[in-house]
């Protein structure tokens, strides 16, 4: 019994004292709970909501271009896209297996997959096919739920409902390459794309837009539970377009039909640029849809360079279009009159040196209208040698060429108006007084745009320091009716401060060029009465004719590879009786024959004027036809085919 | 005292009317509620739907229920009697899954019974403290202090302690090791024996070390430090912490657990149901909880210091402080205090074992009290 007592007390002592242990375990465990839920409560509940809210950004619609009456040429259409997170998908081999099954995929797209997995964050989705049929997302949709991290999508993809037609002006989307990535995170976007040439590179950021964000409550598997919040993004700003749409197409069917041209139209009141064409085209609908390696090599390679564009990054000799600016020069200085007469026997002494006029036989002699009229060459050498190369140089600079003219596009090139300290500074030896007779029929080391030189020719009929534009920050052309009147300000643009004779008389001399009998391009003249333009031809020699060639007669152009043919120029404005419309046109190894740019050249500025005019663009929408089958996107195609 | 010697006199032969008189209803109403509160958790964790855990959890309380009444029913010296013959079944069954794990069926810890799928590493937690509890009462004090008389129950915890050790199943070897070492300390062995078996196992820690899972060291290596590792081996712990602290004092709300539903904390039916219920009912919920586990640790000393038999006092404070480890180290495991062991919180977790031992332990432990004046013989006969 007194052991049983003692075993009871032992055992009571030692109970008490496990109890005393278990009430500090219980308080350490109230304490704990304490420090969890009360001390560190608002950590421990931004943690949670890390964990469970992710924010997904919302690609902006990329905004449209459009023309100056409100045409679209670079819209949005909806697309469906199957993406995958790598980070849900689990083995995946395994699930592009599976989609492969489903709609087919190529060796390329799963290495492509597989890149952009390791490059992309982690639980950004990757595209795994774009462009998908209906039928083709159907059936994904239908077995999204055994395919783990897989998802539609439905996104918008770049078109260009005029295809090829101003495929350099508006230039094109293409996905995000791995340098031009900069932490921005809508770059990393599935399927982002980012304007790399045209308007679209231009103007990109503004085209981009804002994005937007969704708050997505996700759960531990990265599924997507419910959205909590959204905030829309700001779309991509609209951009208008100075093109006339109806004119641009016209021209690029002119461009076309020869290998290699390029042509500009502006309106020269308010500098608006109606039509800029390099031919041949492009379709800027591949670029966004990923080129394929061949479709690349064709385009780098073709050595008619369709992915330039020549109309402001093709420099070119001037030909005889640079006479007016010899011309005026001469005048401006009095070292010429009007009544100055040269007398051309068909070729120039310098010393030694022989200049030949392109007429052989010579013009007899000539009066500064009559010089531009023929193109006599020998009355602008006469003239280039006593104005020097500076005099002239200066000239030509007031009319915009030798330097850039801040175009609205990226890749514009400033040509080249030599002075001769330029030329002792590039090359280290004097200015040759031969290389000014050269310089006075634009050849020698003169080189100008297309758009340089319809803006040249803008500024003779305006007086004006005309800059092209190619983006109406005013918005789309409200219709006005015709007996309104023009909505440009007169003073828009700066005067040149060139005496209006000097200008009457250059301009009175390139209306006779076209319009009457005997002007180099009197075959291209504009028939209609009032619609008549006036211009210069001009041809730009590519090649050195050599002495034995002259020796025994130039080869004829048939002979001579393309590649080394003649460029054929013409600038022209329209009508006469007040010029208010100016092309452009250069046509690549054209020149067929002395007089090229006036054979070539000029027939397509004459067709380009004629429609400005009779379209108006300046004042009046198109008609109604016009806009409705365009607006059909099986329109273009279909009118092609 | 005087009174205990009036009753000594005989041993009184209850009437069953007076068996479920004796019954303690106030525990199990208090079992009753904290299961409650398990259940509530459970149709919690599927998100608002008694499938698939809740209404299977509220069968298997109601049997278990039925059980604990009958073991409590049973006359407690049938229990002492019965112990080693629990003990030895119980082993049968460790043995039978650790041979059938060798053979190459998988590493299965369960017996499937149809009805549930038996562990017999949790039935031994139970069986083990009855054997020790029987043992002990066949010792007088100054057997007790004879370190022979202390091998065979050494024995009795080593051997399935390393049984399930070696499943591995660390957790519960540590349970079979700390509620045996209770049961010890109780009969009172001199506790400069515990000191000199805590010595060497500290000694043997190294090679403890050398022999563990690569698993295993990772947990102790996550518990020291679980945020470096944060998608790995600490995503569990540290997503439990995020959880309770989330949780606040009044917490997310009953069916609201952001971290639960969302399938950011792991196990939330079974190890983790603590966390998931401190988060959607707060501190506030997750105290009460622990207030009536408290309530159950008191009337478990209770009814031990009562009994006037040493079984009874030995059993019934054995199955208490087993409960209480339970509960502790579910509870510290999942507030990041020790290394994330595989140990449910008893009455609350999904699993049908762990249920059913822990009534079967509280049966043994009503049986005490109803049977507290019983006076029992060193071998079990009454006197």
């Amino acid at each position: 019994m007194q052991r049983e007592n003692q075993r009871s007390k032992l055992f009571t002592r030692r109970a008490l004292l496990l109890a005393g242990g278990q009430t500090a375990l219980l308080a350490a465990l109230a304490g704990r709970m304490y420090y969890l839920q009360v001390t560190q409560s608002d950590r421990y509940t931004v943690l949670a909501d890390e964990n469970r809210i992710n924010l997904r950004l919302l690609a902006p619609p990329r905004g449209r271009i459009i023309d100056r009456f409100g045409l679209p040429l670079a819209t949005n259409t909806p697309n469906y896209r199957v993406v995958l997170v790598a980070e849900q998908a689990g083995e995946i081999d395994v699930t592009l297996d599976a989609i492969d099954q489903l709609i087919g995929l190529t060796e390329a797209d799963r290495r492509r997959v597989q890149r952009d997995i390791k490059r992309k964050h982690s639980f950004v989705p990757v595209v795994v096919r774009a462009n998908l049929t209906w039928d083709e997302m159907a059936r994904i949709e239908v077995n999204v739920p055994e395919l783990p991290g897989v998802m539609i999508e439905e996104g918008l993809s770049r078109t260009y409902p005029f295809a090829e037609t101003a495929a350099h002006v508006l230039g094109y989307v293409a996905p995000v390459s791995e340098k031009e990535l900069n932490g921005d995170p809508l770059l990393e976007l599935p399927d982002f794309r980012i304007g790399k040439s045209g308007i679209e590179k231009q103007h990109d950021l503004e085209l981009r837009g804002k994005a937007g964000t969704s708050q997505i409550e996700t759960n531990a598997y990265g599924r997507v539970v419910r959205e909590l919040a959204r905030v829309e993004g700001t779309p991509g700003k609209e951009m208008v377009l100075t093109l006339d749409m109806a004119l641009q197409d016209l021209a690029a069917r002119r461009c076309a039909a020869e290998q290699s041209a390029s042509c500009v139209v502006l309106d020269a009141f308010t500098g608006d640029v109606l039509a800029l064409v390099s031919s041949p085209g492009f379709d800027p609908i591949a670029f966004g849809a990923g080129l394929t390696a061949v479709m690349w090599r064709d385009l780098t390679t073709n050595i008619r360079n369709p992915l330039s564009n020549k109309a402001i990054s093709g420099t070119y000799s001037p030909g005889s279009t640079f006479k007016p600016m010899v011309a005026l020069a001469g005048l401006e200085s009095g070292l010429i009159t009007p009544e100055t007469v040269v007398s051309c026997p068909g070729s120039f002494f310098l010393g030694n040196t022989v200049f030949h006029c392109w007429r052989h036989g010579g013009h007899g002699g000539m009066n500064l209208r009559n010089a531009i009229k023929n193109s006599c060459d020998v009355f602008f050498y006469e003239t280039a040698r006593r104005l020097g190369i500076d005099r002239i140089a200066a000239m030509a600079k007031r009319f915009g060429l030798g330097s850039k003219l801040d175009f609205d596009l990226p890749g514009e090139r400033p040509g080249n108006i030599p002075t001769r300290d330029w030329n002792l500074a590039t090359y280290g030896v004097a200015w040759q007084l031969g290389e000014t007779i050269s310089a006075g029929i634009g050849q020698s080391k003169v080189t100008t745009t297309p758009l340089q030189l319809a803006t040249m020719a803008a500024r003779l009929i305006t007086n004006r320091a005309v800059v092209p534009r190619l983006t109406r920050r005013e918005g789309v052309m409200q219709p006005v009716g015709l007996q309104t009147a023009p909505d440009h300000p007169e003073s828009l643009f700066p005067s040149l401060g060139i005496p209006p004779a000097n200008l009457k008389l250059v301009v009175d001399g390139m209306t006779a060029v076209v319009n009457e009998q005997g002007g180099t391009a009197y075959g291209a003249r504009i028939r209609e009465a009032g619609l008549e333009m006036g211009g210069k031809s001009g041809t730009s020699q590519v090649r050195h004719i050599s002495a034995a060639e002259r020796e025994h007669g130039v080869r004829k152009t048939k002979d001579v590879p393309w590649k080394e043919r003649d460029h054929a120029l013409f600038i022209s404005f329209a009508p006469v009786s007040s010029p208010r419309y100016v092309c452009a046109v250069v046509v690549e190894h054209g020149g067929e024959s002395a007089g090229g740019g006036s054979a070539v050249a000029a027939p397509i500025c004459r067709d380009v004027l004629r429609e400005a005019q009779l379209r108006d663009p300046g004042r009046r929408v198109p008609d109604a036809e016009f806009v409705a089958t365009r607006d059909d996107p099986a329109g273009p195609s279909a009118r092609r085919s | 005292m005087a009174s205990i010697g009036a009753i000594d006199s005989g041993s009184p032969r209850l009437s069953f009317a007076e068996k479920l008189w004796g019954i303690n209803w106030g525990l199990i109403l208090l079992l009753t509620v904290i299961a409650c509160f398990g259940f509530a958790m459970l149709y919690s964790a599927a998100n608002g739907a008694l499938q698939p855990w809740a209404g299977k959890q509220m069968l298997r309380y109601a049997v278990s229920l039925a059980l604990m009444l009958i073991v409590a029913i049973v006359d407690i010296r049938f229990w002492l009697r019965a112990a080693y013959v629990v003990f030895a079944i119980g082993f049968v069954l460790l043995v039978a899954v650790e041979v059938r794990g060798a053979i190459g069926m998988g590493a299965q810890r369960w017996i499937d019974l149809g009805i549930i799928q038996l562990q017999p590493s949790e039935l031994m937690k139970v069986a083990l403290v009855l054997a020790l509890a029987r043992y002990f009462h066949g010792l007088t004090i100054e057997e007790v202090g004879k370190p022979l008389r202390l091998i065979m129950p050494a024995l009795l915890i080593l051997t399935p302690a390393v049984l399930v050790l070696k499943q591995p199943d660390l957790g519960t070897a540590m349970m079979l090791l700390m509620s045996g070492g209770v049961v010890f300390f109780l009969a009172g062995v001199r506790l400069w024996k515990f000191g000199l078996v805590i010595g060497a196992g500290a000694a043997a820690m190294p090679f403890v070390w050398a022999h563990m899972k690569g698993y295993q060291r990772n947990r102790i290596l996550t518990f020291l430090d679980p945020e470096n590792d944060p998608q790995g081996a600490g995503y569990h712990i540290l997503q439990s912490k995020i959880a309770l602290g989330s949780g606040g004092v009044f917490g997310k709300g009953f069916l609201l657990g952001t971290q639960s539903h969302l399938n950011f904390l792991p196990e939330k039916q079974t190890d983790f149901i603590f966390t998931m219920l401190a988060e959607e009912l707060g501190l506030i919920g997750g105290l009460a909880l622990l207030t009536l586990y408290t309530l159950v640790f008191i009337y478990g000393f209770a009814i031990a210091l009562r009994s006037h038999n040493h079984f009874g006092r030995l059993l019934g404070l054995g199955i208490t402080v087993n409960f209480f480890l339970y509960v502790f180290i579910n509870t510290a495991m999942v507030m990041g205090l020790i290394p994330v062991v595989g140990v449910p919180l008893p009455l609350i977790s999904y699993g049908g074992t762990s249920m059913l031992t822990v009534m079967f332990g509280f049966g043994l432990l009503m049986s005490a009290y109803i049977h507290r004046d019983v006076r029992i013989g060193r071998f079990g006969e009454s006197d």
